[in-house]
């Protein structure tokens, strides 16, 4: 229980950033720049070994925000390059990311062929 | 010289705006966003138990929790509810990985009559498509350098 309580918390503050980012900074920063700048903020902050900790804290409080996606994708490609060398460094990410990404493109596709937009 | 006056106050009613408007707002979108981004962390938290319960071990666990709340986002997507959560939430619905979900399947819902290549094939990566772009660049080079360097 105290576990989902800091991945509240946790998880809520990397959301607050993120709307603090939209809301305060004078360019117009629109969901998909959102999106982009946690994924590789996510996977550099993994590799310089700092989102590791945090996930060790957080738990889903830091892997349920995109950034846990780009901590999955540089631990992924540091992990393979350690097994296999220089090929590890390009199957590492998608490796570690593959249930993700397979999810998202069958989910994705088959929710938009099912239903029709609203209003 | 009249056009060069008119852009200066222009830019000075902007400055104006700026200064009165965002305030009350920025603080109602940043406790939305804490909120529903923080519910949606922990009901990864707790989907994450059941897996770990089910015998997954924690690695397996991540994956599974990632692809549950994929479908979740998909679906509310689809059933017209997650735009509704958006409405409030901003990045509270954007930066969990149901955001993610929304946004592929809202574009490509969207352009289905344009076909279910140019449409629904294309469309549904007009947002996931950069973010794999990205996160994978990123992934290939960081793993590079560990390889050189470390």
């Amino acid at each position: 229980m105290e576990k989902v309580l800091i991945a509240f918390l946790i998880g809520g503050l990397i959301c607050l950033f993120g709307q603090l980012l939209m809301d305060l900074t004078p360019v117009s920063i629109s969901p998909a720049h959102i999106l982009v700048g946690f994924v590789t903020g996510g996977s550099i902050l993994s590799a310089l070994g700092i989102y590791g900790p945090l996930v060790e804290v957080a738990g889903a409080g830091a892997t349920v925000p995109l950034s846990g996606f780009g901590h999955a994708l540089a631990q992924g490609s540091i992990a393979a390059v350690e097994k296999q060398g220089l090929l590890g460094a390009f199957a590492g990410g998608l490796e570690a990311t593959a249930v993700g990404i397979a999810a998202a493109v069958i989910f994705g596709y088959t929710m938009a062929v099912i239903f029709d937009p609203k209003g | 010289m009249p056009y060069k006056f008119e852009e200066l106050s222009a830019q000075d009613y902007d400055q104006k705006v700026q200064k009165i408007k965002p305030r009350p707002r920025v603080i109602k979108n940043a406790i939305w966003a804490f909120v529903v981004g923080g519910l949606f962390s922990a009901l990864g938290q707790i989907i994450f138990f059941g897996y770990v319960g089910l015998g997954l071990t924690e690695r397996d666990a991540v994956a599974a929790t990632a692809a549950t709340l994929i479908f979740l986002g998909a679906l509310l997507t689809g059933l017209g509810l997650y735009d509704k959560i958006g409405k409030h939430a901003g990045a509270g619905s954007i930066i969990p990985i149901t955001g993610f979900a929304n946004a592929i399947v809202a574009p490509a819902m969207e352009y289905k009559r344009e076909g279910y290549i140019f449409g629904v094939g294309a469309k549904m990566f007009s947002i996931a498509g950069p973010v794999l772009a990205y996160g994978i660049t990123v992934s290939v080079l960081i793993g590079l350098v560990y390889y050189l360097f470390l």
